[in-house]
C-alpha cells in the first residue's frame, strides 16, 4: 500500500484524540528524571571546571571522602581506559570512545567551564555539594579558544595535541583544532558566476545557543551485587543509552536495563550521555542507588548547545531571477570534542533551490566550550540564515515579490541536491504556493518601522531502526510497547496509526514507552523520524494483527481467510451473512483458548520524506531601543501527512518560537577568560508568553510515497526559517541589514546608528 | 546549600536584639527572590536568616491623605498594585511594583527586599525616590530615618548599620498636580533584569504646563541609582516641550556612569538613558494633567 | 547534620507534619520527602514557573520559599487541583488542546492558570500571556497553552 495523492478516507488518522499520557501529565503523576525516587537513595553531584581550558595538575579527594554522610567520590579514574577504542554512535556512526568517556568525567585537561571532573554521592544533595568544595584540583590553567575562526588560525592554541584535521576523507599530518573538512561540489561555479548579472557576497554569523528544555538531565542507577546495572533517565534514547553507557563503562549489554522516564524536552540535547555513567559509578562505590541530577546551571555549562556559526556565502543571480552559482564555506563549533553537524547545514544551505553550480566547504572545529549536540534541525538554522537573507537582498535588487522568486528556483522531484542524491517527490512548490495564498501573505502592514519578512526552510529527516510490540487483549483492546521515548506526544500518533491499520479505535489502543528489555531496538527520538518511523512499525503491527484475526476467525468458521473481512470492528464471512462476530468477542474466545494474538515489528524504513517550510513574519522595531516585537507569524509547512493535526500545529508552532529566541535574544556571553556570564534563564532570554503572538500554521499534506500514510517528519524543520525570516522582517522594517545573530536590541540600535 | 538557622520574631525588638547578636552572619528574609537565590549559589554566606514577615510594622500599609503613605518593608509587590488607593495616588511605585519578576515574585518579592538587596539595576529605588520616599530604619539605638536615595552605598551594599532593620517607607502625599512614572527597558517583556531604568515625577505649575518641581532617578547606570538633580534643575521653572525635556535627556546622560556587562554596553545603556528618561517624562507629563484633570 | 524545625502545614486540604532542615525549600520537601513530584524543578532560582504552588491562595515559585516558611500555611500543588469530580475544567481543556507536548512544564501553568481564574474569570489573552510569562515552556510557543487557558475559561462559565 502506498498512499497516494488523492485525498484519502481515514477512521483514526487526521482526528484528534486526547493524548493516551495527557491525564497523567496534567495530573503531576507522570514520572519524569527527577522524579524517580528508589529507598535507601543517595544524591549525587558533580565537580566541574571553573576554567575553561587547564591542565589537570591534581585531584584530592581524601577530603572529601570524610565528610559525614558521603559515600562516594568517583573520577576518571574509576572510568575504564578508553584509549584506542572506538564507540559506535549509531546514527551518528562511529567516534573515539575517548571522547565520550573524557567528556563524561575530564582527565589530563578541562575543555570547558563546566566540564565534569568529579562526583559524590551523599544521603542529601545540600552534603553531597558540600563535599565537593573539598575536592581539591590543581590546575594548570591555559588560553582557551572561544571561536571559530580564531580556532582555525595555524597559531591557535590547540585543545587535541593529536588531533589532525580530516581533510576530504583523508587524515592530514599536521596538529589543528579543525577536526574535519568536507564538500560538496557540482557543476562549474565560475562559468556559473560568469553568467550572472548579479553577484551578493556576506558574512552571517550566530551564537552558540542551547536548546533550552525545561527538565534538566537526571539519571538513577543501581548496581546489584551481581553486577546487573537498572538506570532510569531522561534520555531521547534509551536504547542509544544503554549502547553509549555499556562502551563507556565496559559492561555487557545483558547487564544493563535503560528505563526511560517521562522526558521533559530534549530537542536533541538529550541524546548524549553526562550522568548516566556517572550515577552507575557512584552507584557501584556505595552500593545504594544514586540519583544524579543537574541543576540549571550546570545544563547550560555542561550539556550541548548548539554550534555557533561561521557562513560565508556568495551567490549568483540572472535578471530574471534564477540562481545560477552559488560558493559558501560553513565553520561550525563542535565544541570540546570533534561533532559539529556541519554536513547536515551543508547538505540543507540550497535545498530549496535546484542551483546547477554550487561549491560548499564544511569544517568541523573545536573550541573552548561544551561539546556540541544536536538541536532541532542541527545545522540547518544557522546555514539556511545565510540564503535566506542574501536571497531577500536579490529579490530587492531584482524588485522580485520574495515567494516568487523562490517559486522560479524551487526544488522539485528528480531535481539533483548538493550530495548529487536525487530529491524524491518533496512539496517545495506546494509549500511556497500556500505561503503565497495565505491570508497573512496577502494582507496589508501599515505602520511606521513595521516590516514584513519571509523565509524558507529545509530539512531532510532521518528514518533508522524502530520497533514496536502488539498483543490483543481479551477484550479486543491492544497493548502496545514501543521503544521511542515521547517527547511531544508520539504515544499517540504511533497508536493512531496501528489502529487506522488494524481497524480499531486510537482509544482502544494502549501505547507503552517500555525499557531496553521489553521492545526491539529502536533508535533515538531524532531527525523527526518518530512518527515517521516507529510510526511505520506500528502500521506494519496493526496490519500484522489484522491478518491473525482474519485467520482465526476463518479457522473458527472453517473457511479460506480471503472470505473473511474485519471492518467497523466486526469480522464476517463474505460469504455467510450469519457469520459474523465482533473484534471483542474473538479476542477473548481467542484468550480463553490460548490463543497470542500479536505482532513484534522491527523496521528500518528508506524512503524519508524530506520537508520545507515558509515562514511570514510582520514585526515592528523601536527606533529608541532596538527591540523587536513580532506582530504577526505565519508558518507554513508540509507535513506528507498530519496523523494527529493538533500536534503537528504544535511542533510547528514551537519550532518557530525556538527559532524566534534564537533569532531575538539567545546567546551564551562569555568572558575574556572563556566563562560563560548568563548560565541561567534570566539572563539566557528563550521568550515568554508575553514575547509573542498566536502562532498561525498552515499544513500542507504532499505525502510521502515512502510511507503507507504519507508521514513526513515534521519536528525539525519549523526551527529552520525564522531566523531569515525575522531579520528581513527587520530589514523591510527600518532599512537596516544585520548579518549576525542575535538580533539583539543593542545590535539592531547600533546598525540604526550607524545608517543615519 | 550550605546550612543556617531560621528565626521568624514577631515583634521589631526581637528581630534588631537577633541581628545585633549575630551580627553580619544573619540576614534578613523578607520575600526571598534575592537571598535565597543569592545562597544557593554561594554569593552570600550566612549562619542565620531572620525572617521578619511577621513583624506588624514591616507588613503594614497605612495611608492618611495628609501624612502620606507608611509602607512596610516586606509589602509584597502584588499587595502594593492591588491597593485600591496605593495604587491610584502612587502612579510611579505601581509601575515598578507591577514589573518586577513576574507574578510569582511579586507575591513574595517586597520594596524593602529590593531596595536592601542594593543592585544597581533595582526595579524599585528609581521610583522610590521619584516619589521622595523616605526609610524607616529601627536599630539598636533606637530608629532613624534616611532618604532612599542615600541607602545605598555600592553594589549589594546598603546603609545600615550592625543590627539596623529597614521598617517601612514614609511616602509623602503627592501635591496637586502631580505625575510619576517608571520605565525601564529589557530585551523581553518580562522576567530580566533592567538594562537602564528610569523614574521620573513631575509637579505642574497650575497653567498644567509649567513645571514646578520634577525629580529623574535612574538605575544600572551607576554603582548605585541615581538622582539626577541637573535634570530636575534642567527642568524645574520651565514649560514641558521637547527643549526641556531634551536638557533633562542629556543631563541625564552626562550623569550615567555605566559600565559594559552581559545585560548591556556602556555604549548602548548610555544611547537608553536618553530614550527612557524622555519617555518617562512625558508619562510622568500625563499622568499629572490627568491627576489635575480628575480633581 | 543541623538541627531540622517542625512544620505543620496544609497540603491539598490534608493536614501535613513534617521535620526539615531551614536550608531545605518548600520544592525540595514536596518532591524528595513528601513525595509530591507533580512540582517540577526547573531552574530552582525562581525563573522558570515549573515549581508554582499556591501559597495561602498566593502563586508563588516553591524554590524561592523555604519550607521553614510554610508553618501554619495552605499549600496547593497540582496534585490538589483535580477534585472528587475528576479533572479540573483546565485539566480538561489542556487536554483537548493539546496544549503540552513534553508536559514537563504542565503542572506548573496549570496552577498559574488556576490562580488566575480564581481572581479573573474571564481575563483576555494579554491578560493570559502577562499573567503566565513567569512559567516558560520551550515546546509549544504558547499558543496551544494559552486557548487552553481561554477555553477553561469558557468551561467553568458554563458551570462545567
Amino acid at each position: 500500500m502506498s498512499p497516494t495523492e488523492t485525498k484519502q478516507e481515514y477512521q483514526v488518522i487526521g482526528k484528534r484524540p486526547v493524548r493516551h499520557d495527557g491525564v497523567d501529565k496534567v495530573t503531576g503523576r507522570a514520572v519524569y528524571g527527577a522524579d524517580v525516587q528508589l529507598p535507601g537513595m543517595l544524591y549525587g553531584k558533580v565537580l566541574r571546571s571553573p576554567h575553561a581550558h587547564a591542565r589537570i595538575k591534581s585531584i584530592r579527594t581524601d577530603k572529601a571522602m570524610s565528610l559525614e554522610g558521603v559515600k562516594a567520590v568517583v573520577t576518571a579514574a574509576d572510568l575504564p581506559d578508553p584509549e584506542g577504542r572506538t564507540a559506535n554512535l549509531g546514527e551518528l556512526g562511529d567516534v573515539p570512545l575517548r571522547n565520550l568517556t573524557r567528556n563524561v568525567l575530564a582527565s589530563g585537561k578541562v575543555l570547558y567551564q563546566g566540564h565534569a571532573i568529579a562526583a559524590v554521592a551523599a544521603t542529601n544533595p545540600h552534603l553531597a555539594e558540600e563535599a565537593l568544595d573539598l575536592i581539591e584540583v590543581e590546575y594548570e590553567v591555559l588560553p582557551p579558544v572561544m571561536d571559530v575562526l580564531e580556532a582555525m588560525k595555524k597559531d591557535a592554541p590547540l585543545l587535541h595535541e593529536d588531533l589532525c584535521t580530516m581533510e576530504l576523507g583523508k587524515k592530514s599530518d599536521h596538529h589543528s583544532n579543525i577536526a574535519s573538512h568536507q564538500t560538496f561540489r557540482r557543476g562549474d561555479v565560475k562559468a556559473g558566476f560568469a553568467s550572472a548579472d548579479h553577484i551578493l557576497e556576506h558574512e552571517y554569523r550566530s551564537a552558540t545557543v542551547h536548546q533550552g528544555y525545561i527538565e534538566p538531565h537526571a539519571a538513577t542507577a543501581v548496581w546489584s551485587a551481581d553486577g546487573q546495572v537498572t538506570l532510569w533517565c531522561t534520555t531521547q534514547g534509551a536504547f542509544s543509552m544503554r549502547a553509549m553507557v555499556h562502551q563507556i563503562l565496559g559492561i555487557p549489554v545483558s547487564k544493563l536495563k535503560v528505563i526511560p522516564t517521562e522526558i521533559g524536552g530534549g530537542f536533541g540535547g538529550k541524546i548524549p550521555s553526562y550522568g548516566e555513567p556517572v550515577a552507575a559509578l557512584l552507584a557501584r562505590k556505595s552500593r545504594r542507588p544514586v540519583k544524579v541530577v543537574m541543576d540549571r546551571t550546570e545544563v547550560f555549562m555542561g550539556t550541548g548547545p548548539t554550534s555557533a556559526s561561521y557562513v560565508k556565502l556568495k551567490m549568483g543571480v540572472t535578471r530574471d531571477g534564477r540562481i545560477v552559482a552559488a560558493e559558501a564555506m560553513l565553520a561550525f563549533e563542535g565544541g570540546a570534542y570533534p561533532g559539529a553537524i556541519v554536513g547536515a547545514g551543508g547538505l540543507c544551505l540550497l535545498a530549496p533551490y535546484n542551483i546547477e553550480n554550487l561549491v560548499i566547504d564544511m569544517y568541523d572545529v573545536v573550541v573552548n566550550k561544551p561539546k556540541t549536540a544536536a538541536y532541532r534541525a542541527p545545522g540547518a538554522p544557522n546555514a539556511e540564515h545565510a540564503t535566506e537573507a542574501l536571497i531577500d537582498e536579490f529579490c530587492e535588487l531584482l524588485k522580485m515579490d520574495p515567494l516568487e522568486f523562490r517559486l522560479k528556483n524551487a526544488s522539485k522531484e528528480g531535481d539533483v541536491q548538493a550530495n548529487d542524491v536525487r530529491f524524491p517527490r518533496i512539496g517545495c512548490i506546494e509549500t511556497i504556493e500556500a505561503a503565497r495564498a495565505s491570508d497573512h501573505y496577502r494582507s496589508k502592514l501599515n505602520g511606521p518601522n513595521r516590516g514584513r519578512g519571509v523565509a524558507a526552510g529545509y530539512w531532510m529527516n532521518a528514518g533508522l531502526t524502530s520497533s514496536v510490540m502488539a498483543r490483543l487483549n481479551a477484550d479486543g483492546t491492544v497493548t502496545l510497547n514501543e521503544g521511542s521515548t515521547d517527547i511531544g506526544g508520539s504515544r499517540t500518533s504511533i497508536a493512531m496509526q496501528l489502529a487506522e491499520s488494524f481497524g480499531i479505535r486510537a482509544e482502544d489502543v494502549s501505547p507503552s514507552v517500555v525499557d531496553t528489555d521489553s521492545v526491539g531496538y529502536t533508535e533515538v527520538t531524532g531527525g523527526s523520524r518518530v512518527t515517521f518511523a516507529t510510526g511505520y512499525a506500528a502500521y506494519e503491527a496493526g496490519q500484522a494483527l489484522r491478518r491473525q484475526v482474519v485467520e482465526q476467525a476463518a479457522k473458527l468458521w472453517k473457511v479460506e481467510p480471503e472470505r473473511v473481512l474485519f471492518e467497523g470492528g466486526v469480522l464476517r464471512d463474505l460469504d455467510d451473512a450469519a457469520k459474523k462476530i465482533g473484534l471483542p468477542e474473538l479476542a477473548e474466545t481467542l484468550a480463553h483458548r490460548g490463543v497470542d494474538i500479536g505482532a513484534r515489528i522491527t523496521v528500518t524504513p528508506q524512503k524519508v520524506g524530506g520537508v520545507f517550510g515558509v515562514h511570514i513574519a510582520d514585526v515592528e522595531v523601536d527606533p529608541g531601543t532596538g527591540k523587536v516585537t513580532i506582530l504577526r507569524y505565519t508558518v507554513v509547512q508540509d507535513v506528507g501527512k498530519a496523523i494527529h493535526p493538533s500536534y503537528v500545529e504544535g511542533q510547528m508552532q514551537g519550532g518557530a518560537v525556538q527559532g524566534i529566541g534564537w533569532a531575538l535574544n539567545e546567546e551564551y556571553v562569555y568572558n575574556q577568560e572563556g566563562k560563560m556570564l548568563n548560565a541561567s534563564f534570566l539572563d539566557y532570554r528563550m521568550p515568554t508568553s508575553l514575547d509573542l503572538p498566536m502562532i498561525e500554521t498552515i499544513i500542507v499534506e504532499v505525502p510521502n510515497p515512502g510511507h503507507p500514510y504519507g508521514v513526513r517528519g515534521v519536528g525539525e524543520v519549523p526551527i529552520v526559517p525564522p531566523l531569515a525570516t525575522v531579520a528581513n522582517a527587520i530589514a523591510h522594517a527600518v532599512s537596516v541589514r544585520l548579518y549576525e545573530v542575535p538580533m539583539s536590541p543593542p545590535r539592531v540600535v547600533k546598525a540604526m546608528l550607524a545608517k543615519k | 546549600m550550605r546550612a543556617f538557622d531560621y528565626a521568624a520574631p514577631k515583634s521589631l525588638n526581637e528581630a534588631v536584639s537577633l541581628l545585633s547578636r549575630r551580627g553580619d552572619r544573619a540576614r534578613v528574609l523578607s520575600g526571598g527572590t534575592d537571598l535565597i537565590v543569592q545562597v544557593r549559589e554561594k554569593r552570600r554566606d550566612l549562619d542565620l536568616m531572620v525572617d521578619v514577615k511577621n513583624i506588624p510594622e514591616l507588613s503594614e500599609i497605612r495611608y492618611e491623605p495628609a501624612a502620606g503613605l507608611a509602607l512596610g518593608a516586606s509589602v509584597a509587590c502584588s499587595r502594593i498594585y492591588e491597593h485600591p488607593v496605593v495604587s491610584r495616588v502612587y502612579p510611579g511605585l505601581v509601575d515598578a511594583a507591577f514589573l518586577i519578576g513576574g507574578i510569582q515574585i511579586q507575591n513574595r518579592a517586597s520594596l524593602g527586599g529590593n531596595l536592601c538587596n542594593a543592585s544597581p539595576a533595582a526595579d524599585s529605588i528609581p521610583a522610590l525616590i521619584a516619589h521622595r520616599a523616605i526609610c524607616v530604619i529601627a536599630g539598636p539605638n533606637g530608629g532613624r530615618e534616611l532618604p532612599v536615595e542615600q541607602f545605598c552605598v555600592a553594589p549589594g551594599r546598603n546603609a545600615l548599620q550592625a543590627g539596623e532593620l529597614l521598617v517601612s517607607f514614609r511616602i509623602p502625599a503627592p501635591p496637586p498636580r502631580f505625575g510619576a512614572n517608571y520605565i525601564r527597558f529589557i530585551p523581553r517583556n518580562e522576567m530580566d533584569i533592567a538594562v537602564v531604568g528610569c523614574g521620573a515625577s513631575l509637579t505642574l505649575r497650575e497653567d498644567l504646563k509649567t513645571i514646578a518641581e520634577a525629580r529623574v532617578a535612574l538605575g544600572a547606570v551607576a554603582p548605585t541609582p541615581l538622582l539626577v538633580a541637573e535634570a530636575a534643575s534642567a527642568l524645574s521653572g520651565s514649560a514641558f516641550s521637547s527643549e526641556s525635556v531634551d536638557r533633562a535627556a542629556i543631563a541625564c546622560q552626562a550623569a550615567a556612569r555605566p559600565i559594559t556587562d552581559m545585560r548591556g554596553t556602556a555604549e548602548y545603556r548610555r544611547h537608553l538613558v536618553g530614550v527612557l528618561t524622555r519617555r518617562a517624562l512625558l508619562k510622568a507629563f500625563e499622568r499629572a494633567q490627568e491627576a489635575a484633570n480628575a480633581r | 547534620m543541623p538541627d531540622k524545625a517542625r512544620v505543620r502545614a496544609t497540603i491539598n486540604g490534608e493536614p501535613a507534619d513534617f521535620l526539615c532542615e531551614p536550608r531545605q525549600s518548600l520544592l525540595e520537601v514536596l518532591r524528595e520527602e513528601l513525595k509530591l513530584t507533580g512540582t517540577k524543578e526547573g531552574c530552582n532560582n525562581g525563573n522558570c514557573g515549573a515549581c508554582n504552588v499556591l501559597l495561602n491562595g498566593l502563586l508563588v515559585n516553591s524554590c524561592l520559599v523555604l519550607a521553614v516558611e510554610a508553618d501554619g500555611a495552605k499549600v496547593e500543588t497540582i496534585e490538589g487541583v483535580m477534585g472528587p469530580q475528576g479533572l479540573h475544567p483546565l485539566q480538561t481543556a489542556f487536554l483537548e488542546n493539546a496544549a503540552l507536548q513534553c508536559g514537563i512544564c504542565t503542572p506548573g501553568f496549570i496552577v498559574a492558570a488556576k490562580a488566575l481564574l480564581e481572581r479573573k474569570p474571564k481575563a483576555t489573552e494579554a491578560e493570559i500571556r502577562h499573567w503566565c510569562a513567569g512559567n516558560l515552556c520551550r515546546c509549544t510557543g504558547y499558543d496551544k497553552i494559552v486557548r487552553a487557558v481561554l477555553d477553561a475559561e469558557t468551561r467553568m462559565g458554563e458551570g462545567q
